[in-house]
């Protein structure tokens, strides 16, 4: 199609024209009713979350990862819904390593027992892991960026030096060197697993809200509210934290599921959640030494884990095209 | 520039320090005994285990501890395993190994991901640019394990195209696999960064400029548009190689490379504490000094930056 050719390729003119208020003056006869008001009601600001909302609800990637995460956290509630096998009695070791069988659509495990069900109730632990690590991340790691992005100055510096120094041993080779201490050995467990990677995970989150509240804190609104005298405390909380969220939201939702690799890869080496707590992680290794000649049990929580994981970059792609204004520009 | 470099070295001392402190407080000051794991079940006479609390420091202070931690760092003299070996002539053994693997995985993720997010950035929106993308997010997502395995399993057992375990020497042909294994993800990273950046920079005016001063479009893309979207790249490269070094756990544990990660990964089975302490802090320094050299290189890219 030649014709095609001369429509302009950036700026596609969306429904609304790019210049709705135009001035002018016509008979009154002539003129529509909307053209004699300067400000069409269409054109209100909306806020930056409506405006976000919007945007989100129009995306595919949304719609899918938001079905799919829900889908993740109802199977992680409900798991006796799912499947009707209890996962750890009725292990026979008859049954090792066989294929998928009426009642049993996944097949067994070397130890004789339902895939299925090992993957339905493994949600759980994999899927808490991940929530809490996240949360106490956000805690911690948006509390200490805050203040050190907010205040400036000394606070700043030694904050900023104190995440340098946590930035210095990546999240799972610090893991590791805790995780073999005879104190986190005799006492391991989803909540242990949980603090460690909090402990090494927050300086990435306290950096982003670091440079977020900085690029916020001298806006107009906030001058405008210190000089109403509002304190600069309240200023931080009420002005400066809810219109610096918005990167932070994105980096701590693709966070959740860097957390939840974070705990099978320890869980995979053998040193994360206890043998005892059933989690994809552990699955994943109990199924490793066969995994040349039956591959299965393997595969399934393999999938399922990365299914996970993949919703929850997804989820962090669309919330950063819905909020990053730059973004949306283009 | 030089003053630059000067304060930028400073700045690396105390996180060093900091960071090793970090470990060496979590390792040896936490309640439970970090030379336990030498006598096994039956535990040690008072004897022995006295003996060896002289032997690891561990009956001085713990500030006194640590500077002889530090001094010994310093002078490369970083005591002896559980079996008596010289920690150092062990991490000099593995160590040109995994620094192989990790380098050859730079450059793989680098010369692959510039090269495949300058074309998707390029071509924004086509097919091109949306399978990479969709593949990208799904290496990402895929844990690093379930695709050693696989590829382990595809490339390396089924299609016999390379080995599937790598030999003492590791010789390059062997670890071409592992590399790209261990790339992969971050290959994921810097292609997605790429286009990002290439995308802002696409209409940048400069770019009209050299357009309009008629210069070819090769010369365009690669001088004007590629060298300014290089900064983040580069940063998150130099970033990378020290995630490498550390990150080759789970890879050399795959396909069975006598690495760091493995010596490493085996100490903490042992609770060889002293070898893991050892082991991180040398890759922490790696860390550290690879940050450095992007600070450095970013400045040399960026002169803003040196000014700021």
């Amino acid at each position: 199609m030649p014709e095609m050719e001369n429509t302009p390729k950036r700026g596609v003119p969306s429904k609304r024209p790019a210049y709705p208020t135009e001035h002018f003056v016509a008979d009154a006869e002539e003129t529509p009713v909307a053209a004699t008001d300067s400000a069409t009601t269409d054109d209100a600001p909306r806020s930056q979350w409506s405006e976000a909302w919007r945007n989100l609800r129009r995306q595919p990637l949304f719609i899918l990862s938001g079905i799919l995460i829900l889908a993740v956290i109802f199977v992680a509630l409900f798991p006796g819904i799912f499947t009707n096998e209890p996962p750890n009695e009725n292990c026979l070791l008859i049954n090792s390593g066989a294929g998928p069988a009426p009642g049993h659509p996944l097949g067994f495990t070397q130890q004789g027992c339902d895939v299925l069900s090992r993957v339905v109730y493994g949600t759980q632990s994999s899927l808490m892991v991940g929530m809490f690590a996240t949360l106490g991340v956000l805690l911690i790691g948006g509390t200490i960026g805050a203040i050190a992005g907010f205040y400036g100055g000394w606070i700043d510096a030694i904050l900023a030096r104190l995440g340098d120094i946590f930035f210095a041993l990546p999240l799972i080779l610090g893991a590791i060197v805790v995780v073999q201490l005879p104190f986190f050995r005799e006492n391991r467990s989803v909540w242990t697993l949980v603090v460690i990677l909090v402990t090494f995970g927050w300086p990435q989150i306290a950096r982003i809200t670091r440079a977020s509240v900085i690029s916020v804190r001298n806006a107009d609104f906030v001058t405008a509210a210190r000089s109403l005298g509002v304190s600069r405390f309240s200023a931080l909380l009420k002005h400066v934290i809810p219109n610096a969220l918005a990167p932070v939201i994105v980096i701590t939702t693709i966070s959740l599921g860097t957390f939840i690799v974070a705990e099978s890869t320890l869980s995979f080496l053998g040193i994360g959640l206890p043998p005892d707590v059933m989690s994809w992680g552990n699955d994943i290794f109990s199924a490793e030494p066969t995994v040349r000649t039956n591959p299965m049990p393997l595969f399934w929580p393999a999938l399922a884990l990365s299914l996970t994981v993949l919703s929850f970059i997804m989820l962090g792609d669309a919330l950063r095209d819905a909020l990053d204004p730059k973004a949306r520009k283009r | 520039m030089t003053w630059y470099i000067i304060r930028r070295v400073l700045q690396l001392i105390p996180v060093f320090i900091g960071a090793t402190l970090l470990v060496y407080f979590l390792v040896f000051s936490l309640p439970g005994d970090p030379t336990a794991a030498i006598c096994g079940e039956r535990g040690c006479t008072p004897g022995v285990e006295a003996a060896l609390r002289e032997q690891y420091n561990l009956d001085q202070p713990f500030w006194v501890q640590y500077f002889l931690f530090l001094k010994g760092v310093l002078t490369f003299d970083l005591g002896v395993n559980f079996a008596g070996r010289e920690i150092s002539t062990i991490i000099a053994e593995v160590f040109p190994t995994t620094a192989r693997l990790a380098i050859m995985a730079l450059v793989f993720e680098a010369v692959f991901g510039i090269l495949f997010g300058l074309i998707a950035g390029l071509r924004k929106g086509k097919i091109f640019d949306s399978t990479v993308l969709v593949v990208s997010l799904v290496v990402i997502a895929v844990p690093i394990f379930v695709l050693g395995f696989l590829m382990q399993f595809l490339v390396g057992v089924k299609l016999g195209w390379a080995s599937p375990t790598v030999s003492g020497a590791a010789p390059f042909s062997e670890l071409i696999l592992p590399a790209v294994v261990l790339g992969l993800v971050s290959f994921a990273y810097v292609l997605r960064l790429t286009r990002t950046s290439i995308i802002e920079n696409v209409n940048a005016d400069y770019v009209r400029t050299a357009t309009a001063k008629g210069l070819s479009r090769r010369r365009v893309v690669t001088v004007h548009i590629l060298r300014n979207s290089m900064i983040p790249v580069i940063t998150f490269l130099g970033a990378d190689l020290g995630t490498l070094m550390g990150g080759a756990i789970v890879t050399e544990g795959i396909f069975n490379v006598n690495g760091v990660g493995n010596t490493l990964y085996r100490a903490v089975l042992n609770g060889e504490a002293p070898v893991v302490v050892a082991i991180v802090t040398v890759l922490i320094l790696i860390f550290v000094i690879a940050n450095l050299v992007v600070d450095l290189l970013y400045a040399w890219l960026d002169p803003r930056i040196r000014y700021a």
